[in-house]
């Protein structure tokens, strides 16, 4: 029965066929008097009795966009402050395009179709992993993943299984997060193990890399730039340990920095990994993530990926391009267990979305993009490096778009420190006193392209009122 | 030329651009968008900003990026998806477990509201009471929904809520010190990730196998299940759509060995308010708020696997969980056994919304009606698909189904040779989806049909008439069929290259390396 509200039947705008006389033909169709009957096969004894206690529906549409604007006006965006937030989302400029795009009904509500009427995405998808491809320098990349954890996660298990090895060596200023979900991803089939990384610089520890690396290494894992927004610059150096040793080298990397920073390819990375969601993506509280994971053209690496892989193909008709997966039949989908690891739902949509904006920005915009962040934090950390009782950055490295601020010497947590902060307007850099507690109260800071010289002053301004 | 009116199915013929890859459209020297300027006075305090990278880290070769400008790039990307047939364009119940329902523009205009877009995820709590109470929220709908106690939204994806489902199962048994638990259980009518995600945890994989009524006997199952078995993870109703009678039997017999039983209920689209995890005796079940809860696929994600469990497994949950004080909403990250993370942060929090908004739309009794409406669609769909030649619906003679059917061509390929897959083919050429099944084919010739609440009798009664007009020409005509499609957007697929290492190209510099040396 359609549902009442006062006395009256409401045929709901999603439920076409509750009208009553469309039901009662169908009804007849099949030969039963009530849907009821239509549910024979659960037993009473699982019926659920009675109304789920859920508040009342807001029918019309009027009602329930404002009662869910209502709430969504309890929130305080970046937009409406100045936000210094970083560490694995971050807040750059989503051109329009990217957004016309990603809201297109085609592509938004499109799902798991054949390369013939769902073809457009295939080839968009395609092309994403070409864009990508360029910018990372290698020539295969996956259709996305869920995030960067996800990537990583996977990266190490790709290695595992072509080394047939069961040791990963992670750097360990390496987001604790990341390292979370790494770890219980591998759990119990591959064991981490942390190298450490100098107190200074904050680069990798290469003596303890060489004392840890051995034949049972499936690979080592870095990051550039580090979640602590260092560069790690033995990149080299690291690999020539890996590849003696018989390991791989898997590289974290973020794509927002490969106009201006060497691709991880270029000094010796087997499989490259990170997180798309800088590339036109809105931050999403979280939820704008997606991973990738690129390699060399080679069989061995090519059928370890769990992931689809889209490629392009000729059809029956000369000169028209066709695309389709790629090596299907070493899914999931394909094989159920005996697959690589798993495939399903992961974040396509996102990786149109990436590819939109690489082709928006270009050799040019990607190297203008590394070059106004390096900029505009290299000018915040000089900033803040003038106010007293700061230590800006902690690590004597190179950065690129986030450092971290050392406020030990203010006497002040980072927690009391971002509340005065926000009662100005600014979202401080995150709190990873806790993360890091050798480090002392540090926070890591984020600038970005969005970023005005005015935000940077401002911040310097309440930071030097605060420390006072 | 005369057009007929109204014909089913309908005239149909899909965009076809001849569109180029995006390589081939750049033109050097063109831009597509520009990067906000650099002030002149932090250019004169820190000068080019790269020049304090080490030579060795500096990127000496430009990517190989197209430059294009910017509408080009626009109608580029149209093109492509003027090439893409989503939900909202067709008739979409013939990609069968999929749950291809009507996601509400309402709920995608607040989802990309700045209110939701611009957060961040490490904003102080105070910043996104609403981001916060809308999860909340939404965990209490789900838990009365499935009988369980608490949820995480922040697995990506169904697949993704299956591997934390296994995490937790792992741990419990770890913490019980019962690691001698090294096989899992489930069915082949389940989802393969099922299978896949307890193997990518490090255990053997027992899949059960339907009888004659299209679900697993119960003493196949207790002679699978032993002081061995971790977990039983099943569907139900499973990709056949017949719901397992003996279901809360089945878990109680995984009880009583000390096996967890995890539910995958991605898709529970014909049973919201009918029946619940709980009463069937699971420990966890998971939704896909991209599926059962109208939040858009997106090409595949992003998305949510909404994950739940009853109280004694809350402590293993992946951090954090939202919780309420009575004043505010917070984030516990206090959990004794916690898996840690499976997924950065919280979850697709656009995906959460819409679902909040969607059950907000429908309350209770619309949850029912979307159930029964899906459930009253699919029998309807059964009723015509058996009366086409050819067709059949094996397992469950004579029962009705819940929300899907998995069907069989076999009769016609033994007829006329005609296959599920030219079939499909065949189905596009009149804007019509038809998915296959999932590997393997244990259903011979299988193709899944689920018709949701979403679709008019009408547009139904359109689709069976797709179906029929190719099953027409199947008997009359089948080299047209072989030659499909024939109004899409590419003609048959050249598939020999995929497979190739020596051929296949993932990549515009992988196919131009491997294909047009001479170019």
């Amino acid at each position: 029965m359609p549902f009442r509200k006062k006395d009256e039947k409401i045929v709901h705008p999603y439920i076409p066929n509750s009208v009553p006389e469309v039901k009662a033909k169908m009804l007849q169709e099949i030969g039963v008097k009530d849907i009821e009957e239509l549910y024979e096969s659960i037993p009473e004894n699982l019926r659920f009795k009675g109304q789920l206690n859920l508040p009342e529906p807001l029918l019309s549409e009027h009602a329930l966009r404002s009662h869910v604007e209502k709430i969504l006006s309890k929130n305080t965006t970046c937009k409406e402050t100045i936000s210094f937030l970083g560490g694995g989302c971050w807040q750059h400029y989503v051109p329009a395009v990217c957004d016309e795009i990603n809201q297109r009904s085609e592509f938004l509500t499109a799902y798991a179709g054949e390369p013939y009427e769902d073809h457009g995405r295939f080839q968009a998808l395609f092309e994403y992993a070409s864009l990508m491809a360029e910018l990372l320098d290698m020539d295969v990349v996956n259709v996305p993943t869920y995030d960067w954890c996800q990537a990583a996660s996977t990266s190490l298990r790709m290695a595992g299984r072509i080394t047939g090895r069961k040791e990963a060596l992670i750097i360990d200023t390496i987001s604790p997060e990341r390292l979370s979900a790494m770890k219980n991803y591998c759990r119990p089939v591959m064991t981490l193990q942390m190298i450490n990384h100098r107190s200074q610089t904050g680069l990798m520890d290469v003596d303890d890399l060489e004392s840890k690396t051995s034949s049972n290494t499936a690979c080592i894992y870095f990051e550039n730039p580090s979640y602590l927004g260092f560069i790690e610059t033995q990149g080299k150096a690291i690999s020539n340990i890996a590849h003696e040793n018989g390991a791989l080298i898997v590289v974290g990397a973020d794509p927002t920095s490969l106009g201006v920073i060497s691709p991880p390819s270029n000094y010796g990375a087997d499989i490259a990994c990170g997180d798309i969601q800088g590339l036109g993506i809105h931050m999403n509280y979280g939820g704008g993530l997606g991973g990738f994971i690129a390699t060399r053209d080679e069989k061995e690496f090519v059928m370890e990926y769990p992931f689809r892989l889209f490629g392009i193909t000729k059809t029956s008709v000369e000169g028209e391009y066709g695309f389709a997966d790629v090596a299907y039949e070493r899914t999931s989908f394909a094989k159920r267990e005996e697959g690589k690891e798993f495939v399903g739902t992961m974040a396509a949509l996102w990786g149109i979305t990436a590819g939109v904006y690489l082709s928006l920005m270009g050799p040019k915009g990607m190297r203008e993009l590394g070059r106004t962040i390096m900029q505009k934090s290299q000018y915040a950390m000089k900033k803040l490096s003038e106010i007293k009782g700061l230590k800006v950055p902690v690590f004597r490295s190179p950065h690129f778009k986030e450092f971290v601020v050392d406020f030990t010497d203010t006497g002040m947590t980072v927690e009391s420190i971002n509340k005065f902060l926000l009662e100005n307007d600014i979202f401080g850099g995150k709190d990873i006193s806790s993360e890091f507690p050798q480090l002392g109260n540090c926070a890591l800071y984020c600038v970005t392209e969005i970023h005005t010289k005015g935000d940077i002053d401002k911040l310097a301004q309440t930071l030097s009122l605060c420390s006072q | 030329m005369k057009a007929e009116r109204n014909p089913k199915p309908r005239n149909f013929h899909q965009a076809k651009w001849d569109e180029p890859v995006i390589f081939e459209l750049s033109r050097r020297g063109e831009r597509g968008v520009l990067v906000p300027e650099i002030e002149s006075e932090i250019e004169e305090c820190v000068g080019d900003g790269t020049s304090i990278l080490p030579e060795n880290m500096r990127r000496k070769v430009p990517p190989g990026l197209p430059e294009i400008s910017q509408m080009k790039v626009l109608k580029h990307y149209l093109h492509l998806s003027q090439q893409c047939l989503g939900a909202d364009l067709n008739v979409d119940i013939g990609q069968g477990t999929c749950t291809m329902k009507y996601s509400p523009k309402i709920n995608r205009l607040l989802a990309v509201s700045p209110k939701v877009t611009e957060l961040h995820p490490f904003q102080d709590e105070s910043t996104v009471q609403g981001a916060l109470e809308i999860m909340y929220r939404l965990d209490l709908f789900l838990r009365e929904i499935s009988g369980m106690d608490r949820f995480t939204f922040q697995p990506g994806g169904g697949s993704s809520a299956i591997l934390a489902m296994v995490s937790i199962i792992q741990a419990y048994h770890d913490f019980n010190k019962e690691n001698q638990r090294d096989e899992v259980l489930t069915t082949i009518f389940s989802h393969p990730s099922d299978a896949a995600a307890a193997a990518v945890k490090g255990y053997k994989v027992v899949t059960l196998y339907p009888n004659e009524d299209g679900y697993v006997d119960i003493e196949a199952l207790k002679k699978a299940i032993s002081p061995r078995t971790a977990a039983l993870l099943i569907t139900n109703p499973e990709d056949t759509g017949i719901f397992n009678p003996q279901i809360a039997e089945f878990t109680r017999i995984a009880r009583e060995v000390g096996a967890l039983c995890g539910y995958d209920q991605a898709n529970a689209n014909g049973i919201l308010g009918v029946t619940r995890a709980r009463e069937a005796g699971f420990d966890m079940c998971f939704f896909n708020l991209h599926k059962t809860f109208s939040s858009p696929h997106g090409c595949g994600g992003p998305a949510t696997g909404a994950l739940g469990v009853r109280e004694e497994l809350k402590d293993f949950l992946p951090v954090p969980i939202v919780e309420f004080d009575g004043e505010k909403y917070f984030l516990n990250y206090d959990l004794s056994n916690t898996i840690g993370k499976v997924r950065g942060f919280y979850g697709v929090f656009p995906a959460i919304l819409n679902a909040y908004a969607w059950i907000m739309s429908l309350g209770s009794a619309g949850l029912k009606e979307v159930a029964n409406v899906a459930v009253l669609n699919n029998n309807y769909i059964l009723k015509k698909v058996k009366e086409i030649r050819g067709a059949s619906a094996p397992y469950a003679a004579g029962k009705h189904r819940i929300e899907q059917v998995r069907y069989s061509w076999q009769k016609l390929t033994e007829e006329t040779g005609i296959t599920t897959e030219d079939v499909t083919y065949r189905m596009a050429d009149f804007g019509f989806h038809l998915w296959s099944s999932h590997h393997p084919f244990i259903v011979p010739q299988p193709f899944t049909i689920e018709p949701t609440e979403s679709y008019s009798k009408d547009e139904i009664d359109e689709y069976i008439a797709g179906l029929k007009k190719v099953v027409e020409e199947a008997y009359s005509e089948p080299e047209k069929i072989k030659a499909a499609p024939h109004s899409s957007v590419v003609h048959k697929i050249d598939q020999s290259t995929l497979d190739d290492p020596e051929k296949w190209a993932i990549t515009w510099r992988a196919y131009l390396r491997k294909h047009k040396k001479d170019a």
